[in-house]
């Protein structure tokens, strides 16, 4: 379609993106690993050991070099796998309560009704909410055991009240995240069903297909595309909440991995322990993705 | 022609939807009425919902106690300037990719996409080290170019799905009419993608003035933006709801607008293109 | 001045050659056409001359001038594309002034072209307005109009008239070749519609999957095809080609005549027939006879030839007039 020299000049195009983005990843997950195998801590009385230099390392290298220890540390930290149970079980729920309520809502707002487009607006706005507001809208607000919304409307049903961030703080997490993912799950379903060929929903009608079986092979295939869609981009989002914990103060019992590390290395100061973290993190989500691209490599092809 | 559908069924599923919606909506509707309220009202039981004194003054105390202005001019700041300092070197990369594409173009898109994948965790603590060192914690340029590289990839990858809309006989056209490759990306290209562009950098304003993993951890006050304002409410002794909410309906309230015109751009950017 | 030479001009696209090897020359203030079925490579031809490809190995000059690695808006060429490729976000006189714009014309001397090339072209009551706001024939102005502006050495059409429909295709047929008469300017004009072929061009070349089959005037390609792909290219109806025995009585693989070559007779012609169809154009009527061995055959009747589907005819071959082919295809002489 090109000449060579459009396509030369493309290439320089291009080159300032991928250099940015090459860097962006390579630097610092590089920096992480070479932490993630020293003893620094920025509390430490030692400053050798948090200067980078390879020279200073070798002078003092066995009191630096860490070796595997920090890896050792923190994957035998119960913290590690409260964090690691609570990073999957956040995932796993948010994703069943958006996939299956957005599939749900979809398509029942696909459905003739009046005013559909004041519903969605009001069916998307938690999507627009910055995480900091709704992690303490939800937890004062609605989840507060006193004055909370819903512990009014428990209270007067005759249940008592709940305090949710105190009890059930992983569930109030799950809530919360699903509230804001429910949103944009469906709202891409509901996109995708309404580019549904209304040609092709009528010929079924002429065929006189049954409803079901219309549902089964004609609208279940047309959504597995933007479903896989949306696994895989809530899924790179879940894996990586942290404001929603950070800020409600959830984060000793529902603490999730990324909160973990922040609290070795910005909290506890332990550089080598959080890197060692971080890099566990992005092993984590290699895996994750891993699967999913395979997944979606299959789905998006066609 | 939809097949007539009857009223009873249609009415049916107004008064479902309708409900639905309200409950998702209700947090959003109850923390923008709590704003208008006194602090006694804001905690009552039972709950007040229209029928109370309205009141402004939450406002103005949240602006006078904690400067709202200067952290909304900061989320400003962030987001527009991450937005088209990336634009900057996206329209370029977009424009190659989608019109002088290479073998080797798909396997490049791709890989931006992954780096979309690495968690923040895997490069919190060197990044955080770095702009310690060099002076870049809690300034506006650090956070600039971390929010703009977070969302290159979302901003190339919708640009080059508008891009590849527009025919390549209309470039070639401007080339045959002796337009150097700048003058077609200005003159050519870049206004007939104006509604993608523009769809584009509305999407990253809101991407960017909600993110709050590297705002949280890299700013403190000076460059810090709405985010980080919100979070200093968590402090159990600063916890006035009505004050909490008038804080919550201000920070959300120009995104929650941009938003409700971006949905459409909203799908096609978060899925990279993949549902339209 | 408007010559281009090709020598030996190749183009794949990785392994799939689609010119195997071209040459041909242009010459000034020529009105050339290359034709040749859809997929045949024209407008890959097209678009290395005008510089938009690069080629995989050979030359093209321009007036003696190596181009080769020269980028298209360095060439001094104009091009027409099948969908017009407009500016859509420019009014018309912008996209006309566009190219002079980039060569840093002054102002008044851009306005003074665009005026004169709007009125040539009966463009200048829609000078302001926005590409989408034309119809198909005005736009297929202005991308001429853009063309014609920056007074290019050559001129090329990608199937400039295939998105119009029948009747206004045949008016602007006729306008391009006025400008051409009035421009003097050489123009390159590819299509897939042999009846434009023979009526516009100087010179036509026929493509056939990639390779020049023929260059010649339209008569001399109608009068002396020299393969099969180019007899039955040129001429509408096609011209009837004959294999077997009746072909081998003319020692060749196959031979060809045109319908208006065939008489029909009463007795005695050279094959027996029976009509099956028969067109009425007014003029003329085409018969089409199922003659047996020779095939389906056309044949040209006057305007006001009665004969019925089903009635016997026997066909007259003018004997100078038979085209014979070998077994390649190739002409015999
Ligand atoms: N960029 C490309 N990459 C690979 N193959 C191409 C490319 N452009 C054209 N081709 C192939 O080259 C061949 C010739 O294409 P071209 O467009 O020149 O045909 P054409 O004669 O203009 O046909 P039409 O009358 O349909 O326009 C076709 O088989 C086409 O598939
Ligand atoms: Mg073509």
């Amino acid at each position: 379609m090109a000449t060579q020299q459009t396509r030369s000049i493309g290439r320089i195009a291009v080159a300032p993106s991928v250099l940015a983005l090459f860097l962006w990843m390579i630097v610092p997950l590089a920096m992480t690993i070479w932490f993630s195998f020293l003893r620094y801590n920025l509390l430490d009385s030692n400053p050798a050991c948090s200067l980078m230099t390879p020279a200073a390392l070798l002078d003092e290298a066995n009191r630096c070099l860490a070796g595997t220890t920090n890896y050792y540390y923190f994957l035998t930290d119960p913290a590690f796998f409260k964090a690691m149970r609570n990073s999957l079980l956040l995932v796993f729920w948010v994703l069943v309560i958006s996939v299956a309520g957005g599939t749900l809502l979809a398509l029942l707002l696909d459905q003739a009704i009046y005013g559909r487009n004041i519903v969605r607006l009001m069916v998307i706005a938690p999507f627009f909410v910055m995480p900091t507001v709704s992690a303490l809208v939800w937890k004062n607000m609605m989840m507060h055991p006193v004055q909370g919304f819903l512990a009014w409307i428990t209270k007067s049903m005759g249940l008592g009240a709940i305090d949710w961030f105190a009890h059930y703080p992983m569930t109030a997490i799950v809530i919360m995240v699903s509230w804001q993912w429910l949103p944009f799950a469906t709202l891409i379903i509901l996109t995708a069903l309404q580019s549904f060929d209304e040609e092709q929903k009528e010929a079924a009608q002429m065929d006189g297909t049954p409803p079901f079986s219309f549902f089964w092979y004609m609208i279940v295939p047309h959504l597995a595309r933007p479903v896989t869609v949306v696994i895989l981009i809530e899924t790179i989002f879940l894996l990586n909440v942290f404001a929603e914990i950070y800020v409600s103060g959830s984060g000793g019992r529902a603490g999730n991995l990324p909160f973990l590390v922040y609290q070795y290395g910005l909290i506890s100061n332990d550089i080598g322990g959080a890197s060692a973290g971080g890099i566990v993190a992005v092993v984590l989500a290699n895996i994750v993705a891993f699967f999913l691209m395979r997944m979606i490599g299959k789905n998006l092809e066609g | 022609m939809a097949r007539a559908v009857s009223t009873r069924r249609k009415l049916f599923f107004t008064a479902l939807s309708w409900t639905i919606a309200f409950l998702i909506f209700f947090p959003v509707l109850w923390t923008v009425l709590t704003s208008f309220k006194t602090e006694g009202e804001a905690v009552s039981i039972p709950p007040t919902f229209l029928f109370f004194d309205w009141t402004l003054e939450n406002y103005a105390v949240v602006q006078e106690r904690s400067d709202y202005v200067k952290f909304a001019m900061n989320s400003v700041y962030l987001a527009l300037g991450s937005t088209l300092l990336a634009l900057l070197i996206a329209i370029p990369a977009a424009w190659a990719m989608a019109f002088a594409p290479g073998k080797r173009t798909k396997d490049l898109l791709m890989w931006m996409l992954s780096t979309k994948m690495m968690p923040p965790v895997g490069a919190l603590i060197p990044l955080y080290l770095v702009f310690r060192d060099l002076k870049l914690l809690d300034s506006h340029v650090g956070i600039i170019i971390v929010l703009m590289l977070l969302n290159l990839p979302i901003i190339i990858w919708m640009l080059y799905t508008y891009f590849k809309e527009i025919p390549g006989e209309i470039l070639e056209a401007s080339r045959m009419d002796g337009a150097s490759i700048g003058k077609e990306l200005i003159y050519v290209l870049a206004p007939m993608a104006v509604p993608g562009i523009a769809s584009t950098v509305l999407l990253n304003i809101i991407l960017a003035w909600n993110e709050s993993f590297w705002t949280l951890t890299l700013t403190t006050k000076d460059a810090a933006p709405l985010t980080q304002f919100i979070a200093s409410y968590s402090s159990p002794e600063g916890l006035f709801w009505a004050k909490l909410s008038a804080a919550s309906t201000m920070a959300i309230a120009p995104i929650l607008v941009l938003g409700w015109f971006a949905q459409k751009q909203l799908v096609r950017g978060l899925t990279f293109g993949a549902v339209k | 001045m408007g010559t281009i030479s090709l020598k030996n001009v190749r183009k794949a696209f990785g392994e799939a050659v689609i010119i195997p090897g071209a040459d041909l020359e242009i010459k000034d203030g020529e009105f050339i056409v290359f034709v040749g079925p859809s997929g045949c490579g024209k407008s890959t031809l097209l678009r290395l001359i005008a510089g938009l490809e690069d080629l995989t190995s050979g030359q093209i000059l321009i007036d003696g001038e190596d181009v080769t690695d020269v980028p298209p808006a360095k060439r001094g060429l104009a091009m027409v594309f099948q969908s017009y490729a407009l500016y859509p976000h420019m009014s018309v006189r912008n996209n006309i002034a566009f190219g002079l714009k980039m060569a840093g014309m002054p102002k008044s001397d851009i306005d003074a072209k665009v005026a004169k090339a709007a009125a040539t072209l009966n463009l200048a009551d829609y000078l302001e307005r926005k590409p989408r706001q034309l119809s198909g024939g005005q736009r297929q102005r202005v991308a001429i109009g853009r063309a014609i502006v920056r007074q290019p050495k050559c001129f090329l059409f990608d199937e400039p008239l295939s998105n119009l429909d029948a009747a206004l295709r045949v008016n602007m047929r006729v306008e391009i070749m006025q400008l051409h008469q009035q421009l003097d300017a050489t123009m390159v004009y590819v299509t897939h519609d042999q009846v434009e072929a023979m009526t516009m061009a100087d010179r036509i070349v026929v493509l056939n999957k990639g390779i020049i089959e023929q260059v010649g005037s339209p008569l001399d390609l109608y009068n002396k095809p020299n393969s099969v792909f180019v007899a039955g290219f040129i001429g509408s109806p096609k011209m009837n080609l004959i294999s077997g025995a009746v072909a081998v009585k003319h020692t060749a693989a196959t031979i060809g005549i045109r319908p208006e070559h065939i008489a029909l007779l009463g007795t005695g012609g050279d094959v027996q027939g029976t009509i099956v169809l028969t067109e009425h154009l007014g003029s003329d009527s085409f018969l089409h006879v199922d003659a047996g061995e020779a095939g389906r055959l056309t044949v040209r009747a006057p305007g006001d030839y009665l004969g019925k589907p089903g009635q016997a005819v026997s066909l007259g071959f003018d004997k100078a007039r038979i085209h014979r082919f070998d077994s390649q295809g190739k002409v015999l002489v």
